[in-house]
């Protein structure tokens, strides 16, 4: 077999599996507001707790925990036997979510499986990146470590993809009701899970283990304790936290910002409607994910660092002007002074009181403007549309212009994250020796993504809280970290490629 | 360069602790058993605060190696973390 087919193999294997799961990963969370009504009812202490500690604990304390725990199996017994393992581990736990009775069914049972369920999804997925990353850069020569890594980089945004890719599918196949019922759509891409996760099995099982710990094994240096040669040895660990605070933790909320952040502000802010939302997503992301590629191909030529320095630097000067963009082109007041309406149509009206001075009246109506966009206008008080009260606006759907002007802005914001991420795996790769490296770059990996990135909502939703005057005051968070993350990048970071990782 | 990284190393000193404060007084000032919202909810700052603090800790002693001039000399391989 020669070498080019080897790698493409390697490529594969590795690639297919942390993409699904990533899908497995994002799937609950797209599915969060179907699930909380089947498993996690309102009014229950006891499920609302159960709720909260599904979605914070598995993203922010068994992710980590995740990548210690699967970080070292991999560096005692081998690359391919642990990420063999996480891939079994999350498809199984997914395809189980969607096989666990709703609350009404079983009662508290419900919530305490799918609970139990979402963390070994988390601990999985600690486990994942760092070994398909470390495998593919221990098969790869120093000349192509960057672009041959960036393939695994691809993979969190294009499991994205997908995920958003099958839920649209099988929500616009059916009703909502049908989707939304005990037994419903929305079960199905947990179910399809498990035959992507054996499909990925199958090709992972007849490849064999990277070459570079084989070989360590062979002449017996392998680690024995490999957390205390991570952080307890004091050059090891000085690393950790150079990785850690001077390129994930920046790489996090970049990373967040560009595929979470974007997405919710378009629905929950700009209040765009379901189907176009998702779409910009699909449409930036298939534009940007070849620049992970790119990056990763340049990095090989230049180094890392700058890469990943500029990506989120273009981030923390452009974030805010960007999503005031967003917010002003979805402006209905502005949309109605610039294009006259086409057509009105009232949906529904309701008068709560019989007094015609103080009645209550609950009406909406979907407006069309010439220009092609349109909105749904609702008002809860006073009499119908007679310009008193006081419109809320939902569902606006873009014009064709605005569409994809907004597809360009959210494709720019993929950009900067195909940037910093394109080639933070061999990057990390590179700081680490061999025997060690699965548990040291597991670790920042997780810390940067999972709880910096994590964080990006709710801190996002601590400062409108505490300020809010300003609707864009939530990106303070993201661009302080990153620019934290830049400046030390900058002072302390090596741009080396470092041409040796036998070691 | 190396006179930056070091005195930069009091700023990331000073740093964890700060970050650690605010996240106390944040907690302090929006935890509320009859609010709706995730920032109300006792449960998320407990795991945000006992996961941070570590972090903070880390952030620390990075600023701690800084100072001491631990950066000044960057490994330029692998090999020499061993």
């Amino acid at each position: 077999m020669n070498e080019t087919s080897n790698i493409r193999k390697v490529i594969v294997a590795s690639s297919v599996g942390t993409m699904i799961e990533w899908y497995d990963f994002y799937i609950f969370g797209m599915l969060a507001k179907t699930i909380s009504t089947q498993f996690f009812p309102e009014g229950n202490a006891t499920a609302a707790l159960l709720s909260t500690l599904a979605i914070f604990a598995a993203g922010f304390i068994v992710r980590p925990f995740g990548a210690l725990v699967f970080g070292r199996l991999g560096d005692l017994i081998g690359r391919k036997y642990t990420f063999l393992l996480t891939l079994v581990l999350m498809g199984g736990s997914t395809f189980l979510i969607g096989l666990v009775p709703s609350y009404k069914a079983i009662g508290l049972a419900a919530p305490l499986l799918v609970l139990l369920l979402r963390l070994v999804q988390g601990l999985a997925l600690g486990g994942e990146y760092g070994g398909a990353a470390t495998y593919v850069a221990e098969h790869s020569p120093a000349a192509r470590r960057g672009y041959y890594t960036s393939w695994i980089q691809t993979t969190a945004t294009l499991g994205l993809f997908v995920a958003l890719g099958v839920i649209m599918l099988v929500k616009l196949n059916m009703s909502d009701a049908s989707f939304n019922a005990e037994w419903g759509g929305w079960r199905y891409p947990f179910w399809i899970s498990i035959l992507l996760v054996a499909v990925s099995v199958y090709i992972r099982l007849k490849m064999s283990e990277s070459p570079l710990f084989s070989k360590l094994k062979k002449e017996g240096k392998t680690s024995v304790n490999p957390l205390k040669e991570s952080f307890r040895n004091r050059t090891n660990f000085k690393m950790v936290l150079l990785a850690l605070f001077g390129a994930v933790m920046g790489q996090g909320v970049i990373w967040y910002t560009g595929q979470f952040y974007a997405q919710n502000f378009l629905e929950t802010k700009c209040n765009i409607e379901f189907e176009q939302s998702r779409t910009i997503m699909l449409w930036a992301i298939a534009f940007a994910t070849p620049f992970f590629l790119l990056f990763g191909w340049l990095s090989d030529k230049i180094g890392r660092k700058w890469i990943m320095m500029i990506g989120m630097f273009l981030g923390i000067v452009t974030y805010r002007p960007i999503f005031s963009t967003f917010l002003n082109n979805t402006n209905v007041e502005a949309w109605k002074a610039e294009s006259p309406v086409a057509n009105s149509e009232l949906w529904s009206a309701t008068n709560e009181k019989t007094n015609p001075e103080t009645s209550v009246v609950r009406a909406s109506r979907r407006v069309t403007l010439e220009n092609g966009s349109s909105f749904v206008e609702e008002r809860t008080d006073g009499p119908l549309f007679n310009g008193n009260a006081p419109s809320v606006y939902k569902d606006k759907h873009l014009s064709g212009g605005v569409y994809w002007k907004f597809i360009g802005l959210v494709f720019l914001l993929i950009f900067y994250v195909t940037m910093v991420y394109g080639p933070i795996a061999a990057f990390l790769v590179e700081m680490f020796p061999t025997k060690i490296r699965y548990t040291s770059m597991s670790l920042p990996y997780h810390i940067g993504n999972g709880v910096f990135g994590g964080l990006v909502p709710f801190i996002g939703l601590l400062l409108t809280t505490t300020y809010p005057a300003d609707p864009l005051v939530g990106l303070w968070y993201p661009i302080g970290v990153a620019t934290l993350c830049l400046i030390i990048g900058v002072i302390y970071l090596n741009n080396k490629i470092d041409k040796e990782v036998n070691d | 360069m190396n006179s930056l990284k070091k005195y930069l190393g009091i700023v990331w000193l000073l740093l964890g602790p700060l970050v650690v404060f605010f996240l106390v007084s944040g907690a302090i000032s929006n935890i509320d058993p009859d609010g709706t919202k995730d920032i109300n909810n006792p449960v998320i700052w407990v795991i945000i605060i006992a996961i941070f603090t570590p972090i903070a800790i880390g952030l620390m002693i990075f600023g701690w190696y800084a100072l001491k001039g631990e950066y000044d000399k960057m490994p330029q391989s692998s090999r020499e973390l061993e």
